[in-house]
């Protein structure tokens, strides 16, 4: 035992040890993603779709698209979000894999953060890809600048993985998990969806109030709080 | 003890709602602007607190059961969570009835309106992923995680949406509400809770029942799974 707070070098190695497994898992997982583009492929078709539908749904009217172009813009990447969070359990379900992973063992925290954080990155590049299409089909436009309209779509795509992962670790292994998946995560994403609609929006029309700092610091607390939460719970999840 | 109880809990429970009742309905005065359409307010408010108590209960049981893998706790989460649900869907009706004559809207998008509704959902889920899950140790285990994940987005789900958009009655302190209005809400606050503690009691014994049964005949691969409850 030693006094809380000073790091020991057994603690640094740990510490070290872990960032080596959740790299690890980070690139399997999106190695596998690359192998397997046919699903990303998929997954991004999926999204633009969704993106035209709503503009079906809601009509021509190019003054009311371009208003709800971020809401639309969420929802393509939310609902997409479903599809690739399934997949990336479905996979290490697959031949017992994620239990292949305990045993070897690597620890439950670097599964969740490799697992949480490759499908940020997925999440992004969706995002990055259907940022221009969104912009083309709803004539809206980034006025905030580049930098500040990457930071809102990864914290936005950030809070999405975190309890995302989470429920779906849980959901694959449960019956209906297709529509247990959205029923879970959904309701508590609220907030985060709120915060990256109403941010993007500023992104896109201007924000002549300077309101976009406080949505953006709501997507970072929102962050901080599931990111942390759901780090601690993952070991109970998958523990056999 | 328990079989007074069993008979005594239901009784009183009705006696205060009547009592309560008839308070509300006929000794309160009516409400200066709203006239009696306020009257609502005497089931819709317990309903919201009764809510409140129950998913607070269910996420005290979840954490509970977590950190000593205690069954009771799960039984009494998963009773809480149900009862939780039926209150949080009275209370989103109740308010609902009541919005229409006073705000002119079946719905609006006010923060407690939408926080109740958004946890409303939540707490459905929970229940859902109880069905799903066939596994009583992996049920219990992930089902107080899903309970403990939807508690905490409570206070940022009530922000976020405050920001977003705001439109409802503020509370009234005691000062500025008539002593009758306070003492028929308190009634029916006490009727509300004490209706909570015997949905909960039978909701219970169902979920001890049901888990005795199913920890009963473990699966053959692992012998030694009953725990300790």
């Amino acid at each position: 035992m030693t006094a809380p707070g000073e790091p020991t070098p057994c603690d640094r190695a740990r510490g070290v040890a872990l960032l080596t497994a959740t790299a690890s898992v980070i690139r399997k997982d999106l190695l596998l993603e690359w192998r397997g583009r046919a699903r990303i492929n998929a997954t991004l078709f999926f999204a633009i779709m969704t993106l035209l539908l709503f503009s079906f749904a809601v009509g021509p009217e190019t003054k009311s698209l371009a208003q709800n172009a971020a809401g639309y813009l969420w929802l393509a990447i939310l609902l997409s979000s479903v599809l690739s969070l399934g997949e990336s359990f479905r996979i290490e379900n697959e031949n017992g894999a994620l239990e292949g992973l305990r045993l070897i063992p690597v620890d439950a925290r670097a599964i969740f953060l490799g697992k949480a954080i490759a499908n940020l990155v997925l999440l992004t590049g969706l995002g990055v890809l259907l940022i221009p299409i969104a912009v083309a089909l709803y004539g809206a436009e980034i006025s905030a600048g580049f930098p500040r309209a990457v930071l809102v779509l990864v914290l936005g795509c950030a809070a999405i993985s975190a309890p995302g992962t989470l429920y779906a670790a849980i959901a694959n292994q449960a019956r209906a998990r297709d529509v247990l998946l959205p029923l879970l995560l959904f309701p508590i994403l609220v907030p985060a969806l709120v915060g990256a609609v109403k941010a993007t929006q500023l992104v896109f029309q201007g924000d002549p109030m300077g309101q976009l700092d406080s949505w953006t610091t709501l997507l970072v607390i929102f962050n901080l709080m599931y990111w942390l939460l759901c780090l601690v719970l993952f070991g109970r999840v998958v523990e056999e | 003890m328990q079989k007074a109880l069993d008979v005594g809990l239901p009784i009183v429970a009705i006696v205060f709602l009547v009592v309560g009742g008839v308070l509300g309905l006929t000794v309160a005065p009516a409400d200066k602007d709203m006239g009696d359409v306020y009257r609502i307010m005497y089931v819709h408010v317990p309903a919201a607190w009764a809510a409140l108590l129950a998913v607070t209960v269910t996420f005290v049981a979840s954490l509970v059961y977590l950190l000593k893998n205690n069954w009771h706790a799960d039984a009494l989460g998963e009773a809480s969570a149900e009862v939780g649900v039926f209150f949080g869907a009275l209370l989103i009706v109740l308010g609902s009835i009541w919005a229409r004559p006073t705000w002119g809207v079946w719905w609006d998008w006010d923060p407690r309106l939408t926080t109740a509704a958004i946890l409303l959902f939540a707490f459905a889920g929970y229940l859902a992923l109880r069905r799903f899950v066939d596994d009583p140790e992996r049920r219990a285990t992930w089902a107080a995680v899903a309970a403990i994940v939807a508690y905490v987005d409570v206070p940022i789900l009530w922000f976020s949406v405050r920001w977003w958009r705001t439109l409802h009655q503020i509370q009234n302190t005691g000062e500025s509400t008539h002593s009758v209005m306070t003492k028929s809400l308190l009634w029916n606050a006490l009727a509300f809770a004490l209706l909570y503690v015997w949905f909960v009691r039978l909701r219970y014994r169902v979920a001890l029942a049901r888990q005795a049964e199913e920890l009963a005949e473990p699966p053959e691969t692992e012998p030694a799974h009953t725990p300790a409850p």
